[in-house]
């Protein structure tokens, strides 16, 4: 089994995490699903460090973040898939 | 792995078993933490544990002020007890309770004595109590005396992805031996908290944890001057990754793997339910949540960590683990355990609860943790409301 750049928890998450200490602009990610034991690939479209995320499609304002196979908040800026996820895009519900 | 059916402890004579043989200069209340820290220093083989509180609290804050002295010093990790108040009634109250436990106990009150006439009785209590408890031997200790409490902290998204896990992992293989197991952290259960409710044994738990969890989340509601953003996630949360409290609190309860908990606790409230997994009404800031568990009764703790928070107790050893591979390596003297391979797929979750249990097991035996070797004893009181 080769070494991850993404882990994914679940089949249903939109959001994968860097295990590596830091991506590099356009590369291409093996993503592991820790769930299913599958991958699947995934374009960095700018450096990440390592524990943020990276989208796993293209999301609009208002779609809601999957991780763990649930819901971890909504998006408040469109985000294109390989792009950075973050506080500056994503918003908690609670509060 | 074959898990030892046993490790080495300290047999106490209420039956409990503890993995520390501390003998502990107690103050009632912030005012004689002085007096507690000079008997602690005229006497080796003491430690006291100042703390900021203890005068003109009341009703239920008070409560729980008793509580945690009572059960500080009735955990089986502590041989002794010396309690140092200001006045007589309260000193003899907590006194009295950890009597029950058969352990030696003796109070001082420092009203119409003084500082130096009070040190000078209480060190002589001390000595003699210090020296009694350094012949006590570790002897063969069945794995259900271990009674385990975990807590995450300056967690990252490697939190959830694997230290976590790795405890849940720890828990799903030692929960058949029979130990009592307890998480806590109510407001980081936030966003996870109907998932962590059917996880109640019973109606009555997963009724008892809504009602916990509503009353956290009205308080916050009430107080709240704006989102909690720049409290909940921390700055180090984000930092390492963590965008919502959402993400945060599903990571967090990674750490109970499968099971179901049994019952609901109070703060530093003893399990009453026998073993198993209990939920314990606390803080989610680290030297608070672990105090409380320790005056549950827990002997042993697990803190998985992401970017690396350095907590220790006075008397409940803190074993500290990561799966980040930069702290693992930037602070590598307060990591006790490195799960970071399982990241890289070196390591599967099953190996890194394995070597988890090998790695708690040491320190039960006697091994110094990180925090221990290092000086960490965090002993902080909660504080419902304001005094009288």
């Amino acid at each position: 089994m080769s070494q991850p750049d993404l882990i994914i928890h679940d089949e249903k998450d939109n959001v994968g995490v860097v295990v590596i200490e830091t991506t590099k602009k356009g590369q291409e990610c093996n993503a592991w699903i820790m769930e299913n034991d599958k991958s699947i690939k995934v374009n960095s479209t700018n450096a990440v460090p390592l524990g943020h995320k990276i989208a796993l499609k293209d999301l609009k304002e208002g779609d809601t973040i999957l991780k763990y196979g649930h819901d971890i908040g909504k998006v408040v800026k469109s985000i294109k898939k390989g792009e950075h996820v973050h506080v500056h895009n994503v918003k908690t519900k609670k509060w | 792995m074959e898990i030892p059916k046993s490790f080495l402890g300290y047999k106490r004579e209420n039956g409990r078993a503890g993995t520390r043989n501390h003998v502990i200069i107690l103050p009632v209340d912030d005012i004689s933490n002085a007096c507690a820290e000079a008997v602690a220093n005229n006497i080796k083989g003491t430690i006291a544990l100042p703390h900021s509180y203890g005068r003109l609290q009341f009703g239920a804050d008070l409560e729980l002020h008793f509580r945690t002295m009572i059960g500080t010093g009735k955990n089986p990790n502590v041989a002794a007890v010396i309690v140092i108040g200001i006045e007589p009634k309260w000193t003899k109250k907590i006194v009295d309770e950890i009597a029950k436990t058969g352990k030696p106990v003796e109070g001082f009150h420092i009203e119409r004595t003084g500082d130096i006439g009070t040190i000078m009785k209480a060190s002589k209590k001390a000595q003699e109590f210090s020296q009694w408890a350094s012949e006590k031997q570790r002897e063969e200790c069945p794995l259900s005396d271990l009674w385990i409490s975990v807590k995450c902290g300056e967690s990252d998204t490697t939190s959830g992805l694997a230290s976590n896990p790795t405890v849940g992992n720890l828990m799903e293989k030692l929960e058949p031996f029979g130990v009592h197991l307890c998480f806590g952290e109510t407001s980081e259960l936030t966003g996870a908290e109907t998932v962590c409710a059917a996880r109640g044994a019973t109606p009555e738990a997963k009724e008892k944890f809504m009602k916990t969890w509503n009353a956290y989340n009205d308080f916050i509601l009430k107080e709240a001057t704006d989102d909690l953003s720049e409290s909940q996630p921390t700055a180090g949360n984000i930092a390492g990754g963590l965008t919502t409290i959402e993400e945060k609190a599903f990571g967090n309860f990674q750490k109970i793997g499968k099971l179901k908990f049994i019952d609901v606790l109070e703060p530093a409230e003893e399990p009453k339910k026998g073993k198993g997994l209990y939920f314990m009404d606390t803080s989610s800031a680290a030297a608070e949540c672990v105090t409380l568990q320790a005056a549950g009764g827990f002997n042993i703790h697990l803190f998985p960590t992401g970017q690396g928070n350095i907590i220790g107790n006075p008397i409940e050893p803190v074993v500290k683990l990561t799966a980040n591979p930069l702290t693992a390596k930037l602070m590598k003297e307060h990591v006790d355990c490195d799960v970071s391979k399982i990241l890289s797929r070196q390591m599967n979750l099953s190996q890194a609860g394995d070597e988890l249990i090998k790695t708690m097991l040491r320190v039960a035996n006697g091994r110094l943790t990180c925090a221990e070797a290092l000086g960490h004893r965090e002993f902080v009181m909660t504080k419902l409301y304001r005094s009288a």
